[in-house]
């Protein structure tokens, strides 16, 4: 039997997790939120956004599921003898893509390569000479790679493309056997998202699940005997390291910005229901925080914690929870430093809802204040907290890179995408250049905050509706 | 108005002194002076004596917060945190805590300068390219620039400072020799360094803050007096230029004047990319080599150049808005 280990992150994460699905609920009976949802998803950017975001989401909690694997008895051992586990701790990931942990080549290759991108002293026919020799896994099933490697490629290419298409068709008419009575049957139901009359925009929906599956699909056909993002310099696995980096990147992501709302909720009701001298305290505190240069202050932070840990190295059994501890510390660090600007919006908030007549009407009944707070007050900034939640959370994926390369990031044992582009810097001045890395971190990360981007763009404009205003529209003339 | 600054700058000096006790907490009581003793001499057995003699030479043998074996005022006065703390306040950076114990304020003197010259052109090119790239896109509203121009912004935003540097680099110098790929000269030839670095961080934050600029504009234009404007028969464009820009210059200074810290202090990734050795490069060399002193030097620099900053953004509110009185 396996140990399954609970990360401090892996913990948060389900919580967050369990927090959304509770929002969900709230969302289904009340009927004021679930208007304004129902614009968010009826833009057809943000739901295409949405489905982007959840497929990384899936990625990030398949990746929070930790074991570590039981190790074979030692010959002899006592029957009730404590079973001893390996010092490795895997995630559900790492058993999906064994394959790409174990079959790790010696050095560079490039992306589906069947040879090494460095030339090697081969023994051919008895004669040393200089020559690209053979990976050991990437294209290893090929009899003659040379004649062979272009038609296999294609042949699987063109397999998983059509596998990917047939489940996205399916999925277009499962989704047109849901939505079959408002459309007069599956026929029409088809009909009608083909030609975008639904009530929901499921035709941008759909095609973006088509364009994700036709992406994922020809990807999962050659994973299985090449390295589809190329090998790095230890020869691991690419594709493998940026979809562990998935999972920092959601992590730093999301629990920063939770770690900002405890201070930020708190404190900016308080400043702003209370005023007089808690006012003027809270007020200190955020602009004496704001007022140190934000890098900094994180730097000094982690510092502290860096040296700290150091000092303290027998407290972790496993280097993963050493580095789960040192990226969940950068979450509070980067949440105790950064909740001032949400705090301000709220008090600001709070001094205007306070004034209004039905938070006097409580205080004319004698409700307590610290229950007018949180029974009047919060839920009615809680719209602030969902778009500043939403706002910030690319930005803190972008925020991690920066704060990696200047050395106060994530562990460097730990995947993320600060490390990833922070090697490739040095790959990138090599000649002939090794650019994988980079353009595979790229087109992760771009895809990952892009849609982030839009989908909190689309929340913003909900619950804002001054913000909607500013959405760039084309007249209908342009349009047709 | 005199009134208001001496009240402001009172304010300004109350939270240094909020952020000296907390870098000071921070770097201290999480660490102790044995702790950067052992750290910075290095070794797996360091004596007592060591830790002793390297914290007296650099004054951290005194107590922390409160001497006991003192009377009256120097209870408060012989201690590390009077002595440090005088001292930032008196812009006396002292020696940093590394091997080569270099005089901070001599560095970031001479730092101060080259991060200057790379900052200020990005700072005023990047308030002129955003607004003209705003301008742009409220000008042709509603149409089809302006919408592909949001949707650039939103890419260009999406994308991290540190991509648009290492493509950069490589397009730039590797491919075409235009520029070198990093590196710093004194006097005239520093342009050649600089051009990219500029370029570049324009470039980095065009997306985010066109996009925010674009917005403030467009609230500006559902305005009465835009309106009145406009039934007056003005030209849209005379419109934008001489109402809207104007009305829209508060948030603008607001935006940008935060920035203005990070003139002098410098971009951190940006100079340390391009090995410009501004104070910028100066902090990550400081938190590579975990030289605490250099970092807290930073911190109080950093917070005093922010109040600064915002005393300046208040003095632009009066000249933007003669409505604004200072009180």
């Amino acid at each position: 039997m396996p140990k399954i280990v609970f990360l401090g992150t892996d913990l948060v994460l389900y919580a967050i997790a369990l927090l959304l699905v509770w929002y969900l609920w709230r969302v289904a009976r009340n009927a004021n939120l679930r208007a304004t949802w129902e614009k968010v998803v009826r833009d057809p950017v943000a739901l295409s956004a949405a489905i982007v975001l959840m497929v990384f989401a899936l990625v990030t909690l398949v990746d929070s599921f930790h074991f570590r694997r039981a190790l074979p008895r030692a010959p002899g051992s006592v029957a009730g003898a404590s079973t001893s586990y390996a010092p490795k701790t895997e995630s559900l990931l790492d058993l999906v893509l064994s394959r790409q942990i174990s079959t790790r080549e010696v050095g560079y290759s490039q992306p589906l390569a069947y040879k090494a991108f460095n030339k090697e002293t081969v023994i051919v026919n008895g004669l040393a000479g200089r020559d690209f020799p053979r990976l050991k896994f990437g294209g290893a099933q090929l009899s003659d790679p040379d004649s062979q490697w272009s038609a296999d490629i294609a042949a699987r290419s063109v397999a998983g493309l059509l596998c990917g298409l047939v489940v996205a068709a399916l999925a277009a008419l499962l989704t047109a056997f849901v939505v079959r009575r408002a459309h007069g049957g599956v026929a029409g139901a088809l009909g009608d998202i083909a030609a975008d009359r639904t009530h929901l925009p499921l035709r941008a929906a759909l095609v973006t699940f088509a364009v994700i599956c036709a992406l994922i699909g020809p990807v999962v056909a050659l994973m299985g005997s090449y390295h589809v993002f190329g090998t790095d310099r230890t020869g691991n696995d690419v594709f493998y390291q940026s979809l562990k980096s998935v999972r920092t990147a959601f992590v730093i992501g999301t629990l920063a910005t939770v770690a900002t709302l405890p201070f930020a909720i708190v404190l900016g009701v308080l400043a702003g229901y209370l005023k007089g001298w808690v006012d003027e305290v809270i007020q200190y505190l955020y602009t004496t925080l704001s007022s140190v240069p934000n890098v900094l202050l994180i730097a000094a932070c982690v510092l502290m914690v860096q040296v700290y840990l150091d000092q303290h190295s027998e407290m972790f059994e496993t280097g993963s929870e050493r580095s789960d501890v040192k990226i969940f510390l950068l979450c509070v660090i980067l949440g105790v430093t950064g909740w001032a600007t949400l705090c301000r919006l709220i008090r600001g908030e709070t001094l205007k809802l306070r004034e209004l007549d039905f938070v006097q009407a409580a205080t004319a009944f004698g409700v307590s204040p610290a229950r007018i707070m949180a029974r009047h007050i919060v839920p009615n900034v809680m719209h602030l907290v969902l778009i500043t939640t939403v706002l910030s959370f690319s930005d803190l994926i972008l925020y991690e890179a920066v704060l990696t390369y200047v050395g106060v990031g994530v562990d460097p044992s730990m995947n993320s995408f600060g490390g990833m582009i922070n090697l490739a810097r040095s790959e990138m001045s090599r000649d002939p250049i090794v650019w994988w890395s980079f353009v595979s971190a790229f087109a992760f990360m771009v895809t990952l905050v892009l849609a982030a981007n839009l989908f909190a763009d689309g929340v913003r404009d909900a619950f804002d509706p001054r913000a909607r205003s500013f959405r760039p529209r084309l007249r209908r003339a342009a349009m047709s | 108005m005199l009134n208001y600054f001496i009240r402001r700058a009172a304010y300004g000096v109350l939270i240094l002194i909020g952020v000296n006790l907390l870098t000071f907490f921070l770097f201290f009581n999480v660490n102790t002076p044995d702790d950067m003793a052992r750290l910075n001499i290095g070794g797996k057995r360091v004596t007592q004596e060591q830790i002793d003699k390297w914290k007296a030479e650099r004054g951290y043998d005194k107590p922390l917060y409160w001497n006991r074996k003192q009377s009256g005022v120097d209870k408060v006065t012989q201690t590390v945190l009077w002595e440090r703390s005088v001292s930032l306040f008196a812009l006396d950076f002292g020696r940093s805590d590394s091997g080569r114990s270099i005089d901070i304020g001599h560095e970031i003197k001479t730092r101060m300068w080259v991060s200057v010259q790379l900052a200020v052109p990005v700072f005023v090119l990047q308030v002129i390219a955003s607004t003209a790239f705003a301008l742009l896109l409220v000008f042709f509203r509603h149409s089809r620039i302006d919408f592909w121009g949001v949707v650039l912004c939103v890419l260009m935003l999406s994308i991290s400072s540190l991509f648009y540097i290492i493509v950069g680099q490589l397009f730039f110098s590797r491919m075409l020799h235009l520029v070198p790929i990093s590196g710093y000269a004194g006097g005239l030839s520093a342009v050649k360094f600089l051009l990219m670095p500029i370029g570049l961080s324009l470039l980095a934050r065009l997306g985010t803050e066109a996009r925010l600029y674009r917005a403030m504009f467009l609230e500006e234009t559902g305005k009465d007096y835009v309106r009145t404007a406009r039934a007056k028969g003005l030209s849209e464009a005379l419109v934008l230029f001489r109402h809207v820009m104007k009305n829209a210059l508060i948030p603008i200074i607001t935006s940008a004047g935060s920035y203005l810290p990070y003139v002098f202090l410098g971009s951190l990734v940006f100079e340390s990319f391009f090995g410009i050795p501004g104070l910028g490069a100066f902090v990550i060399e400081a938190i590579s080599g975990q030289d605490f002193a250099i970092v807290r030097s930073m911190v109080f620099l950093g917070a005093m150049l922010y109040i600064a900053s915002y005393i300046v953004i208040d003095l632009l509110y009066t000249w933007a808005d003669p409505r604004v009185r200072l009180a």
